[in-house]
C-alpha cells in the first residue's frame, strides 16, 4: 500500500509539473523514478518510452502506466495513472467554469487572437521537431503527403487515414525486409 | 446518453492518438465539432490552455470538452475515456509482449506511423494559419488589413523567439497575448 501510495504521489508530482505535453515529463520521471525511488533503471526508462511511443495514447499516460506496472502491478498501473491525471482533470474542470466567460471581456478576446498566431508557432516547431527525427524516404513522403491531404481536401474518416497509413507502412517494410535477407530470417 | 457517447468519443480518440497533441487536432475536430461540442476556433484557443496548463493536451482537452458538455461526470466519463485505451494496451504488452518495440509487425506499423504523424501535424498548422491569416473562412471580400499584418507580426516573433532563441512556450504565449491585447486596443483607437 505506501509503494502504491508513493506512485500516486510520484506521477501526481510529474502531472503537476510539466507543462507542454509526453516528451517535457521524460527528464522529470527519470530523476523521480530512476534517481530518488530506484524502482527502475535509465535502461528501463529508454525501453519505455520507445513503448511508449509505439503504442496509441498520449505517451505521459502510457509512460505512467508502464513505470506502475513495472513496479506494483495492475494495482500500480491504476495508481500511477491516476495520480497523472489527477492534476490535469482538477486545474481544467475548473478552467472550464471561468474560460467562456472570461472570453465575453475585450481584452481576453484581443488576448486569444495573439495567442492563436503565437500558437501556430508551437505547432510549426512540433512540426520541424517531428519532420528531423522522422527516416526519409520515398514511401515516407508519400505517406506524409496521403496524411496531409486526405485529412485538409477529403472527408475521409481521420482514423481510416492513420490505419491506412500504418498498412502501407507495414506492407512496404515487409516486402523490403523479405528482400534483402536471403532467407535464414524467415521462418 | 452523453456520458457514453463522452466515453466511446475520448475512447475512439485514445485509442488513436500517436505522436502527441497536435497530431490529434484533425481526429479531435472531426469528432468534436462535427457533434457541436466545440466550435474550430475554441479548439484552437484551448491549444493555448493546455500549452500554460500542466498535464498533457488530451488528457486537458478530455476534461474541458466533457465538462463542458456533461460537467463533473461528462468529464470523468471523457477523461476517463481517453485514458482507457492506454491503460489496457500498456498492461498487456508489459504483461506478454516485452519484446514489442522489436516485433517487425510493429516497427513496420511505425514506420507508416510517423510520416502519418508529420502530415497529421502539417494539416493542423495549415487549418491554424488560415484561422489565424484570414479569419473569415476564406472570404476575401471582408479580408483584414489590421488584422492580418499584426498576426504576421506576432507570429514572425512568436517563430523567432521559439526556433532561434529556444524560449519556453509559455513565455511565447505570454508575448503572444499582450501583443494581442495591445493591437486590439490600438485598433480601437483609430
Amino acid at each position: 500500500m505506501k509503494e502504491l501510495l508513493g506512485l500516486f504521489i510520484t506521477f501526481f508530482k510529474i502531472g503537476l509539473f510539466t507543462f507542454g505535453g509526453g516528451y517535457a515529463m521524460i527528464p522529470l520521471i527519470q530523476k523521480e523514478v530512476v534517481t530518488n525511488k530506484k524502482w527502475l533503471t535509465d535502461a528501463d526508462i529508454l525501453d519505455i518510452i520507445a513503448i511508449a511511443e509505439s503504442t496509441p495514447g498520449p505517451i505521459a499516460v502510457n509512460t505512467a502506466t508502464f513505470v506502475g506496472f513495472k513496479t506494483k502491478g495492475v494495482p500500480g498501473a491504476l495508481f500511477a495513472t491516476f495520480g497523472l491525471v489527477l492534476p490535469s482533470f482538477t486545474i481544467i474542470y475548473i478552467v472550464s467554469f471561468i474560460l467562456r466567460q472570461f472570453m465575453e471581456f475585450p481584452a481576453v478576446a484581443y488576448a486569444f487572437a495573439g495567442i492563436r498566431a503565437g500558437v501556430l508557432a508551437l505547432i510549426l516547431k512540433a512540426l520541424i521537431s517531428m519532420y528531423k527525427q522522422c527516416p526519409k524516404g520515398v514511401i515516407s513522403y508519400i505517406i506524409m503527403f496521403i496524411a496531409f491531404a486526405a485529412v485538409l481536401f477529403t472527408k475521409i474518416n481521420v482514423i481510416f487515414v492513420i490505419l491506412f497509413c500504418a498498412a502501407v507502412g507495414l506492407v512496404h517494410s515487409l516486402i523490403v525486409s523479405s528482400r534483402k535477407p536471403k532467407g535464414g530470417d524467415e521462418k | 446518453m452523453i456520458y457514453l457517447e463522452l466515453f466511446f468519443t475520448f475512447l475512439k480518440i485514445g485509442a488513436f492518438t500517436f505522436g502527441g497533441g497536435y497530431a490529434m487536432i484533425p481526429l479531435i475536430q472531426s469528432e468534436v465539432v462535427a457533434k457541436g461540442w466545440m466550435a474550430e476556433e475554441e479548439i484552437l484557443n484551448f491549444i493555448a490552455v493546455s500549452e500554460s496548463t500542466p498535464g498533457p493536451f488530451a488528457i486537458n482537452i478530455a476534461t474541458y470538452i466533457g465538462a463542458e458538455t456533461g460537467g463533473f461526470f461528462g468529464a470523468v466519463c471523457s477523461t476517463f475515456g481517453v485514458v482507457f485505451p492506454s491503460l489496457v494496451i500498456i498492461i498487456l504488452v508489459a504483461k506478454f509482449f516485452t519484446s514489442f518495440k522489436d516485433n517487425r509487425i510493429v516497427k513496420g506499423c511505425m514506420s507508416g506511423l510517423r510520416p502519418t504523424v508529420i502530415g497529421l501535424i502539417a494539416s493542423t498548422a495549415l487549418t491554424v494559419a488560415i484561422s489565424v491569416f484570414l479569419p473569415k473562412d476564406l472570404d476575401f471580400s471582408v479580408f483584414d488589413v489590421y488584422s492580418f499584418v499584426s498576426s504576421l507580426i506576432i507570429f514572425g516573433l512568436a517563430a523567432f523567439l521559439l526556433l532561434s532563441k529556444k524560449k519556453n512556450p509559455i513565455l511565447i504565449i505570454a508575448i503572444s497575448a499582450v501583443l494581442g491585447i495591445a493591437s486590439g486596443y490600438l485598433r480601437t483607437l483609430f
